[in-house]
C-alpha cells in the first residue's frame, strides 16, 4: 500500500515538474527538456534573478504596507485570540469533555476561519489603480509568488501566537510538540497558497466575501483533513514514520497549488 | 443529418446496458449477489463524470490560451452535465449502500469526497453567474475549472485510498479487477461507460447549441434596434 502512495506522489510530483517544465519550453530562449541546460540558459538568460529581485521588493512593500496600517495585522491577531477565548468560555460548562480530538479539531477550525479572513483582503485592499501600477511594473508571476510568501508569514505568524494562546486557555495535551509544529508549518503554507489563488478569483467579482468562502471551503478540505490527521498522530506522540504519509501528501498538495497558481495567475491578471 | 451516426450508437448502447443489466448473467457472489448489477450504472456513471470534467478542463485550456468563447461554452455545458452524472451517481450508490452497507449515507471517506467534488463543481456554476461580462466570465471561471479538477482528483481517488473505506481499492481492500469482474460483467461494464460518455457529450452539445443560438439573436436585436 505504502509503495503504491510513494509512487503515486512520485508521479505527481515529476509532473508538476513537467509542466514547469513545459511553461520553460513555452519561453523561445529556453529550449531542450535536459535539466542542467535548461537551468543554465535560465540563469545565462537573467530572468530568474530578475524574478527573485522582484518576489523580494513586492514582500517588502508587503511588509511595510502593513507595518504601516497596523489595524489589519492586530485586527486579526484579536479576531485570533476573541475566537479562542469564546471557544474556551463555551466549553468552560464541561471542562472534561474537551477530549483530545476535539481540542484539536476546534484549534484547525478556528485557524482555516482566521485563514480565510486574513488573506481574503490581500487582494481587495488595495485600490484599482495601484494594482494597475503594479502589473505595469513587474511580471504577473512575481506577484503571485511574492503574495504566497507574505500570506505564508502571515498564517506563520497567526497560527503560531493563535496556538501559543490556545495552548495556554484550553491546555496542552500535545505528545510530540516537534510533529506540532512541522503541522502548522505546513499546514500556514498550504492554506495561504490554496486561499491566495482563490482570493484572487474572488476579488474578481462583486459578492467576493460569500464567494471566498464557497470558492474555498471545498477546495481547502483535502488539505484540512491531512493537517487533522497529521496533528492527531502528533497530538498522540507517535512515531515519525507513521505520519510519514501525511507529510509527503501535503507537501504534493502544496507543490501542486503552487505551481497551478504560478501558471493560471498571468490569465487572472489580465481581466 | 450530419453526424447523427453517434446518437444512434449511443441510444443503441443505452437500450443494451440497460437490458444487459437487467437481464445478463452476472457472478454469483456472498452478500452482494444480484445488486453487483450496480456495477454498471453506478461505478459508470462515475467513470463518465471523471471523462467528462477532464474534457471540460481540457477546454478550459484551450480557452485560456486561445481566447475563443465558444471553447468556454463547451466547457462550461460539459461540467453541467458532469454535475447531473455526479448527483446520479450518488443516487444510485445510495440506493445500493442502503441494502448493502445497511445505510444509505455511511461514513465513508469516498462518500464525504464525492459531496465536496459536487460542492467544487456547484461553486463553480456561481462563480459563473457572479460575472456580467463575458470574456471575464470566462477567463476567471477557466482558471477556477482547472483549479477545481486539480483538487478533484486527489478527494475522489487519492484520498480515499489513505484510510479505510468501504469501497474497493482502498485501505487495502482489493479493486474490482482482481477477482469479482468477470466478462459477462466487462461485456456491459465497458460498453456502459462508453454509452454514459456519449449521452454526456449529447447533453452538452444540445446546450451549447441552445447558448450559441440565443447569442446569435442578442447580437441581432442589438444590431437591430442600434439601426
Amino acid at each position: 500500500m505504502r509503495q503504491i502512495l510513494q509512487i503515486r506522489t512520485r508521479f505527481i510530483i515529476s509532473l508538476s515538474l513537467y509542466v514547469v517544465f513545459l511553461q520553460c519550453e513555452r519561453n523561445p530562449t529556453s529550449r531542450g527538456f535536459d535539466l542542467v541546460s535548461t537551468i543554465t540558459e535560465l540563469q545565462a538568460n537573467s530572468r530568474l534573478p530578475v524574478i527573485l529581485n522582484e518576489i523580494k521588493t513586492l514582500i517588502w512593500k508587503e511588509v511595510t504596507l502593513e507595518w504601516r496600517q497596523k489595524y489589519a495585522l492586530s485586527g486579526m491577531l484579536l479576531y485570533v485570540v476573541s475566537t479562542v477565548f469564546v471557544c474556551y468560555l463555551s466549553f468552560n460548562l464541561r471542562r472534561n469533555q474537551l477530549t483530545p480530538i476535539v481540542w484539536n479539531t476546534l484549534f484547525w477550525i478556528i485557524i482555516l476561519f482566521t485563514a480565510v479572513n486574513a488573506i481574503a483582503k490581500s487582494f481587495s485592499q488595495e485600490r484599482f489603480g495601484r494594482l494597475l501600477y503594479y502589473y505595469n511594473l513587474c511580471s504577473p508571476q512575481a506577484i503571485i509568488i511574492s503574495k504566497i510568501v507574505y500570506n505564508s508569514l502571515i498564517m506563520l505568524l497567526l497560527s503560531g501566537f493563535g496556538f501559543v494562546f490556545y495552548a495556554f486557555v484550553m491546555g496542552n495535551p500535545v505528545g510530540d510538540m516537534g510533529l506540532y509544529l512541522i503541522c502548522i508549518l505546513l499546514a500556514a503554507i498550504g492554506f495561504a497558497s490554496v486561499l491566495t489563488l482563490v482570493a484572487g478569483i474572488a476579488s474578481k467579482a462583486d459578492n467576493s466575501a460569500t464567494l471566498m468562502a464557497v470558492l474555498s471551503f471545498p477546495i481547502i478540505l483535502p488539505m484540512l483533513l491531512m493537517t487533522i490527521r497529521l496533528a492527531k498522530n502528533a497530538l498522540d506522540g507517535l512515531d515519525w514514520s507513521v505520519s510519514s504519509d501525511e507529510i509527503t501528501t501535503l507537501l504534493s498538495i502544496d507543490l501542486i497549488v503552487i505551481t497551478l497558481s504560478y501558471l493560471l495567475f498571468p490569465y487572472l491578471w489580465r481581466s | 443529418m450530419r453526424k447523427i451516426w453517434w446518437k444512434i450508437l449511443c441510444i443503441a448502447i443505452i437500450f443494451y446496458v440497460i437490458v444487459m443489466g437487467i437481464m445478463g448473467p452476472v457472478p454469483h457472489l456472498a452478500i452482494i449477489n444480484e445488486s453487483i448489477r450496480n456495477t454498471y450504472y453506478h461505478v459508470a456513471l462515475w467513470l463518465a463524470m471523471t471523462t467528462l470534467l477532464f474534457a471540460s478542463m481540457v477546454f478550459s485550456i484551450r480557452y485560456l490560451s486561445s481566447g475563443r468563447i465558444n471553447d468556454d461554452d463547451i466547457a462550461s455545458e460539459l461540467a453541467k452535465s458532469a454535475i447531473f452524472f455526479g448527483i446520479l451517481g450518488c443516487l444510485t450508490g445510495s440506493v445500493w449502500a442502503n441494502y448493502t452497507w445497511g445505510d444509505p449515507w455511511p461514513n465513508d471517506p469516498k462518500l464525504n469526497g464525492a459531496a465536496v467534488g459536487i460542492l467544487i463543481y456547484l461553486a463553480y456554476l456561481l462563480l459563473r453567474s457572479s460575472f456580467e461580462d463575458e470574456q471575464r466570465k470566462a477567463r476567471i471561471s477557466s482558471v477556477y475549472n482547472i483549479f477545481a479538477f486539480a483538487v478533484f482528483i486527489p478527494i475522489i481517488y487519492i484520498l480515499p485510498r489513505l484510510t479505510d473505506s468501504l469501497h474497493p481499492g482502498s485501505g487495502g481492500n482489493s479493486t474490482f479487477g482482481s477477482y469479482d469482474f468477470n466478462n459477462d460483467i466487462r461485456k456491459v461494464f465497458y460498453p456502459a461507460i462508453i454509452g454514459y460518455i456519449l449521452l454526456g457529450l449529447w447533453l452538452a452539445e444540445l446546450r451549447v447549441r441552445i447558448k450559441r443560438i440565443n447569442r446569435v439573436r442578442e447580437e441581432k436585436l442589438v444590431s437591430t434596434s442600434r439601426i
